[in-house]
């Protein structure tokens, strides 16, 4: 184990990769000679080239669909997007194509490509800027859509997406880019998808959440916990596949649940999520659930603004509270 | 290839353009009895730009284009039955019966789809074509589009991506442009702002040359000398191929308000397989009986397609839930390789 950021842990699984496979490679705008946005790309188009590491124009249509091309003749490619927001430019090479053309052609070629980028509210970057896409992506087939909330997950399901056999949207947060966390040294560390994990144990109270949301809900666990609150946080990871698994024995023992997403209430991942717990663990539960989300406007730029519009501990401390039927 | 007789190879062309014929005659009677079903666009009238390509590539060049995709199928190679099973939604289908007349795909035959939204696959084939050259081979990628495709972002993204690649080698592209005058039922002067296509995409440092779709001849003079010229320098090139659908844009397009019944009647004229054939006829001596021969054994091998296509299964129910993504269903393939 070493203790690496989350950006580091980014960096580590795609430059292993690119070791490990020679038909990795990895495309962007300004990721080579600038070295990236964020620098998650730094020091890589001078060890790998720029036959690997493509600077490219900004066009995320072009990006996403040569993407697709060249992963159905057998290469590994990595589409770095600068944020996720700009990738809707590229909505008809990720959904229409990259999603359906193992369908639709009868499973004739694989489409191994990753997608990756951050997502979710920055400080003051406005409504362009600001947008999360998990429910977005999620609710395609043909699809894979994940959103780590540690650095190891972040390299290990990285990992797991390069060297799969499917697109693969990969939402990072650039809020948790310099979070540090313990990431296993071990190169063929990996995480699969559809997993989720039981980041915090507790025996009151659900917290279903993931990406960004996960680490406000472990603070608030923590916190009320001196209240004699003990919360039990799941990671969901992945949307796509979604393993519910955990949830469903967690809400057995706790009876009540809350789910914590970052943006937008209607279709949201927490509609998903709440609908399938009625679906599969109705008779478990003391309490309707409750959905922590952001304001239902565009992000606003004015600080106070933008903080109102964002889900705050305190949210989640009352949706806590609302499900225990405890005041306070 | 010059036109000149011995040459065996050209009433082999004339045969495949006269069967591909035939077969989108068949699929337009089977749509009307309701044995084909969603959309069907027919290719007649354009064969000789399908043949005059795709005759002159090789094995292992990856062909790419749109949704009037049948004759690029067929020429290809691809086994008449499976493409007429396809249509049929027939579990024997190229694609299982999954993708229908949109989606053909038969990545043996290096036909790598049949796609239906306009201008989206020119993006695959840059990067297929890159990738081609990454794993640093002596294959192409041939990628045919419409005039109705240079109006959307994705034709402009993809040029200007192949055009940056070009000048390291990294893209050996062969586009077609199949010019047939119409985005739908929008003419080119309608619908695009320079009606000089070629010149559209010049501006994207890639050569392009107009030629005559419907004289194969000159057809497969181009693309004899620019295939080769593309798998030797890696950049990528673009033939507008001025060429003219008979029939509807879709098998829904009865009425065509958009153009006269004289006008078709003109163009009809320059029916690619009667100029091939009076061409062969002067240089060749190809006979009518020659050619009657011809038109039978295409109409036995429709029969035949059709027969197959008639008698196969629909596809397992259980297929329904195949091929979304790889394999055992999404969590198993994510594991440890």
């Amino acid at each position: 184990m070493s203790e690496k950021s989350y950006r580091d842990a980014i960096r580590d699984a795609m430059m292993e990769e690119m070791d490990r496979d020679p038909n990795v490679l990895i495309m962007g705008e300004d990721i080579g000679v600038y070295e990236g946005t964020f620098r998650i790309t730094a020091g890589m188009l001078k060890k790998y080239g720029p036959k690997r590491v493509i600077d490219t124009p900004i066009a995320e249509a072009g990006m996403a669909g040569t993407a697709v091309g060249m992963a159905m003749l057998g290469l590994r490619p990595i589409v770095e997007m600068m944020t996720m927001n700009f990738a809707i430019v590229a909505a008809d090479q990720i959904l229409n194509h990259a999603a359906k053309v193992r369908y639709f052609s009868g499973g004739q070629v694989d489409v191994p490509m990753v997608i990756r980028g951050p997502q979710g509210a920055g400080v003051q970057l406005s409504a362009q800027h600001s947008q999360t896409f998990e429910a977005f992506y999620g609710h395609f087939p043909g699809l894979a859509v994940v959103v780590p909330g540690t650095p190891a997950d972040a390299k290990g399901m990285l990992k797991t997406a390069i060297r799969g056999k499917d697109p693969v949207i990969f939402l990072e947060s650039a809020a948790l880019y310099g979070m540090k966390g313990e990431v296993p040294d071990d190169p063929d560390f990996t995480v699969p998808f559809g997993v989720s994990r039981v980041a915090r144990e507790g025996s009151d109270v659900t917290v279903v959440s993931y990406g960004r949301m996960l680490q406000l809900s472990l603070i608030v666990a923590d916190k009320l916990s001196s209240e004699g609150i003990e919360a039990e946080v799941i990671d969901l990871r992945s949307m796509r596949p979604l393993d519910l698994d955990p949830v469903y024995e967690s809400i057995a023992k706790t009876h009540r649940a809350v789910v914590v997403q970052e943006q937008w209430k209607p279709f949201g991942a927490g509609a998903e999520i709440a609908a399938s717990i009625m679906e599969n663990a109705f008779d478990e539960l003391d309490a309707p659930v409750v959905r922590v989300t952001g304001e239902d406007v565009p992000m606003p730029y004015a600080r106070n603004l933008e903080l109102l519009a964002t889900p705050h501990e305190t949210h989640i401390v009352s949706a806590i509270r609302k499900v225990m039927y405890a005041n306070g | 290839m010059e036109a000149s007789c011995p040459a065996p190879e050209w009433n082999d062309i004339l045969r495949q353009m006269i069967f591909i014929r035939r077969f989108e005659e068949a699929t337009e009677r089977e749509f009307r009895r309701g044995k084909i079903g969603g959309y069907l666009h027919v290719y007649s009238g354009q064969e000789a730009v399908a043949s005059g390509i795709l005759t002159a590539i090789k094995k292992g060049d990856v062909v790419f284009s749109g949704y009037r995709d049948h004759a690029h199928a067929l020429a290809l190679g691809a086994e008449p039955g499976r493409v007429m099973a396809e249509l049929f939604g027939k579990g024997t289908g190229l694609s299982k019966g999954k993708g229908g007349s949109m989606h053909l795909f038969d990545a043996e035959h290096g036909f790598y789809g049949g796609y239906g939204i306009v201008g989206g696959h020119l993006t695959l084939a840059a990067g297929s074509a890159y990738a081609l050259r990454y794993r640093e081979t002596d294959q192409i990628c041939v990628c045919y589009f419409g005039d109705g495709a240079m109006n959307i972002g994705s034709f402009h993204e993809a040029l200007n991506m192949a055009g940056l690649w070009g000048k390291q080698g990294m893209c050996p592209m062969l586009l077609i442009i199949e010019n047939n005058g119409y985005a739908m039922g929008t003419s080119v002067d309608r619908h695009s702002a320079l009606t000089d296509l070629a010149a559209r995409v010049r501006a994207y440092n890639i050569p392009a040359e107009k030629v005559d779709g419907q004289d194969v001849f000159a057809v497969r003079g181009a693309a004899d000398r620019i295939v080769r010229q593309i798998r030797e320098t890696g950049k990528p090139y673009c033939i507008e191929a001025v060429t003219y659908r008979f029939s509807g844009h879709g098998a829904a397009d009865i009425l065509q308000p958009y153009r006269t019944k004289d006008e078709v009647e003109q163009h009809k004229h320059r029916d690619p397989i009667l100029i091939l054939r009076k061409r062969l006829g002067e240089i060749c001596g190809t006979t009518d009986d020659d050619v009657k021969k011809m038109d039978e054994w295409a109409n036995a091998e429709v029969a035949k397609a059709l027969q197959f296509a008639e008698e196969s299964e629909a596809p397992e129910p259980s297929e329904l839930f195949t091929d979304v993504v790889a394999e055992h269903g999404p969590v198993s393939v994510y594991e440890n390789e």
